[in-house]
């Protein structure tokens, strides 16, 4: 059913006159030109998908349009504000957090919400938070320690 | 990547095919440059000699490198440029690079082999020394000193004797191609002179890939695109009887293309295109083969191809008689797919007259002459250009993707896009192809190897050659590792990271450890006793060293395992330690450690980087990755039943890179994947005593193991 949906796309209001029970991440990446979120497996299965809604990690393959109707969502592209990069990213870029970048903004949206909820993580609890993203490059050890990295520089903080 | 700056014509003029300003040069008697390395073979017959294809030099001094390979996460954006940076006298970060665009680059193979730095990189840096002494010679005229005064630093040729009188690169080019080139190319420089080589530079992709801005295959956006879902059939084999298209022509904005048995529904949206798709009615006849993941292995036996000889010395009959024990045993392995993240994707457009197609692919000038011949098209009149890749491995050496693309916009005369799901990833998988390995081998009554006979059916000769001091071997490889569906596979193999080294390593290791076992010896010792090689014996002992490996003859209970191999010029050995819970046959992998001499290293933390992936992905073949299937349908098709490593997997690793600035540099893509079957299963050995003699070591097969043992 063609309806209005408004949300806030990373940052910016959005208002879409769209059939509500399509696929989010479709209609980022082709209505709204967000290719930031990849599909990867189109089943919830491997993360590369992700984006957040009001600060939580969702799978865009597995939301519809109309589920994030007003909600914030932010994706990989609106991560880093007024050009400074957010401490994950840095943190992903000094310990080569990626190798092909594929899996890449899942990862680093995933440990954003990792610590948004909680934001002192152990080795562990980050290894348990990220375990449903996939990355086929084999960069997990790095990826762990760019989230390490990345905790203790906020403090705390999301920024 | 930088590409898209760059059109036709400008490359042209690069090359000179056309004009474009003053021509530098004024001798072009010597253009054979007979000392140049040679041009030969599948790999090299096609690669320009004039070393204009690979650089050009502007007049703001940036240096833009050309090169056919691709970056697929392995890290060749950033370590090419070393290569080039250290010949042509240049600083690094003056260097561009153009990856992949069959308009503007050199000819390239593709990208795989771990040839990138060791076999393309020498093509590129004789190509940079060449015009740099051909600088040299331009500066010397201007500069009014005799060339042997002259010497080059970042960019500049200068007389050392008087530092005033320098010019830059770019105020002798111009910008335009330097017509002049030498008979004798100069000698590379030593490693010891190395001033860029051996640094980490930091990844030039990282910014892109952090922030989004990295552009996939499936992220250009073309105005007026459409999106295509392609018919499949349910299994390979399959036959399409008919199908009744109209249900789908309901749906606004559907467009329908059926050619035969090519059937697809194009939208705006891909998500509609699928949604049409699945409207479609369509009847096949299906194959009844009765192979299956497990009558495979027979199926193969039967069908054995000839065999050639990867190695041979002595004589077996002589060895047998030698010995005083005979251990004979068979070992398999199942069909492992590549699972990259990014499932094959191609967009192409057509002008009327010239296709452009976008594709993740390893080897984007295969591509267009394929797409060229089964178009009808002249190869002048298709560009393919391969953006960032995510993830190949090997799986993007095929690319059917990229024509069906260039198939249906040539068709529609739209923009197309072919993103494939991730069903049809698995369902057109050119899997390492599942393989027998039976090695008979004895012991004298010193413990010494008397004799190994080996037979490797369908795995490829890649590894397969031993390396120990045995009196009399033999090693047979029957089948390769790339071929369609047809008599012996069910469905297409091919190339899957270092292929066929997975498969002969595991195989000749845990062998190895058996024998070890039977002599009552450690295995470590066991593998130094039969050495010669020093590299191999270096890499064994730096693994034992930073492992902490204490002798001690297997099976000891501890955990530990061992793996050696050669792969692409680098030898590389493995320690591991793991724990196996009885009760359910569950590994646990504590530690990898993995020790590699690739010769001159480029970049130590891009190849400390592949070697950490390489480790990591060798987890999945060894303990989950096998595709089920039978009559030709593919059971696995999405990571709910097909298992990945996750971070939950993840042991400590370690990596050790030996210091070796005497040899050229090696691969290093590669090599540290092929150890991870064998290093585990002779763990798992060490651990329980269990011999698990099929990849991967699941857990059901570890427990019907320790049942046999």
């Amino acid at each position: 059913m063609i309806e209005t949906i408004r949300f806030k796309l990373n940052g910016r209001p959005v208002r879409l006159k769209v059939d509500g029970a399509r696929t989010l991440l479709w209609v980022l990446r082709t209505d709204l030109g967000v290719t930031g979120p990849k599909y990867g497996c189109g089943e919830g299965l491997c993360g590369a998908c992700t984006v957040l809604a009001d600060d939580v990690a969702v799978l865009s393959c597995q939301k519809t349009i109309k589920d994030v109707a007003d909600s914030e969502i932010t994706t990989i592209e609106g991560l880093a504000q007024n050009g400074k990069l957010h401490p994950l990213q840095k943190a992903f870029i000094k310990h080569v957090g990626f190798q092909c970048g594929y899996c890449t903004p899942g990862m680093i949206l995933k440990a954003y919400s990792l610590l948004a909820d909680n934001p002192t993580p152990s080795r562990a609890e980050i290894i348990d938070g990220m375990d449903e993203n996939l990355c086929r490059c084999g960069t997990h050890t790095r990826i762990v320690a760019a989230i390490e990295t990345a905790a203790r520089e906020m403090k705390g903080g999301l920024q | 990547m930088p590409s898209s700056s760059m059109n036709r014509r400008e490359f042209l003029k690069r090359m000179g095919v056309i004009g474009g300003g003053i021509i530098i040069g004024f001798n072009t008697l010597d253009r054979q440059a007979l000392a140049r390395r040679p041009r030969s073979g599948f790999l090299g017959a096609e690669i320009p000699t004039d070393f204009n294809a690979f650089l050009r030099i502007g007049t703001d001094n940036r240096v833009a490198l050309y090169t056919g390979k691709i970056e697929m996460g392995q890290g060749a954006m950033t370590s090419i440029p070393q290569l080039l940076a250290e010949e042509l006298y240049v600083d690094y970060d003056a260097v561009d690079i153009v990856m992949g665009d069959t308009d503007l680059c050199p000819w390239d193979a593709g990208t795989f082999g771990s040839l990138s730095i060791r076999h393309f990189g020498i093509f590129l840096r004789e190509a940079a020394g060449e015009a740099r002494a051909v600088l040299m010679q331009l500066a010397a005229d201007q500069l009014k000193s005799p060339v042997d005064r002259l010497a080059t630093r970042n960019g500049y040729v200068y007389d050392p004797s008087n530092p005033g009188r320098r010019i830059r690169y770019g105020e002798l080019t111009k910008g335009n191609i330097i017509e002049k080139h030498l008979k004798d190319v100069p000698p590379l420089k030593p490693s010891s002179k190395y001033e860029t080589m051996g640094k980490s530079f930091p990844r030039r992709d990282a910014l892109e890939k952090v922030t989004g801005a990295a552009e996939f295959s499936g992220d250009i956006r073309l105005p007026g695109m459409l999106y295509a879902k392609i018919l499949r059939p349910p299994a390979h084999g399959a036959k399409l009887v008919k199908a009744n298209t109209d249900p789908a022509k309901n749906i606004d904005g559907i467009q329908i293309v059926k050619e035969g048995d090519f059937v697809a529904v194009l939208h705006e949206h891909p998500d509609v295109a699928e949604q049409g798709l699945a409207q479609i009615k369509a009847q096949f006849d299906r194959p009844k083969t009765g192979v299956d993941d497990k009558t495979i292995f027979d199926h193969l036996l039967k069908a054995t191809p000839n065999p050639e000889i990867a190695s041979q010395g002595g004589n077996l009959k002589a060895g047998e008689k030698q010995a005083s024990t005979v251990i004979e045993e068979t070992y398999f392995n199942s069909y492992v797919a590549h699972a990259p993240m990014e499932p094959h994707t191609a967009t192409a457009k057509f002008d009327g007259k010239k296709l452009t197609v976008w594709a993740s692919t390893q080897t984007p000038f295969r591509v267009k002459a394929f797409i060229a011949e089964r178009l009808n098209l002249s190869t002048d009149n298709v560009r393919v250009i391969a953006p960032y890749v995510g993830g190949a491995f090997g799986g993007k050496s095929a690319s059917r993707q990229a024509l069906e693309a260039a198939r249906l916009a040539k068709r529609i005369e739209k923009p197309v896009q072919v993103a494939w799901s991730r069903a049809e990833e698995f369902f057109y998988d050119t899997f390492r192809p599942a393989a027998i390995v039976k090695i008979k081998s004895g012991l004298n009554s010193s413990g010494r190897i008397a004799f190994w006979d080996y037979n490797v059916y369908y795995a490829g000769m890649r590894g397969s050659k031993q390396f120990y001091e045995i009196p009399h071997h033999q090693e047979k490889v029957y089948g390769r590792w790339r071929g369609s569906a047809g008599r012996y596979h069910p469905f297409g193999i091919g190339p899957w990271r270092a292929p066929a080294n997975n498969t002969n390593v595991y195989a000749r290791d845990l062998h190895l450890n058996l024998m070890a076992a039977r002599a009552g010896a450690d295995p470590l010792q066991f593998r130094l006793e039969h050495l010669k090689d020093k590299r191999m014996i270096n890499v064994l002992q730096a693994a034992a060293k930073k492992f902490g490996w204490q002798a001690l003859k297997t099976p000891s209970g501890r955990g530990y395992g061992i793996a050696c191999g050669i792969d692409a010029g680098t030898y590389v050995a493995f320690m591991a330690e793991v724990e196996v819970d009885k009760g359910s046959g569950n590994v646990d992998v504590k530690r990898v450690v993995c020790a590699q001499d690739m010769g001159v290293v480029v970049n130590p933390e891009g190849a400390t980087t592949q070697m950490e992936g390489c480790i990591t992905m060798g987890l999945g073949y060894a303990f989950t990755e096998e595709i089920h299937f039978k009559d030709g349908e593919i059971f696995d098709l999405n990571f709910d039943t097909y298992t990945l490593p996750k971070f939950s997997w993840l042991p400590e690793i370690e990596t050790v890179i030996l210091e070796n600035p005497d040899l050229a540099p090696q691969g290093g893509g590669e090599p540290a994947i092929i150890g991870m079957g064998g290093v585990i299963a002779t763990a798992i050995y060490d651990a329980v005593g269990a011999a698990v003699f099929q990849l991967p070591m699941t857990p059901a097969r570890v427990k019907a193991a320790m049942m046999q043992a």
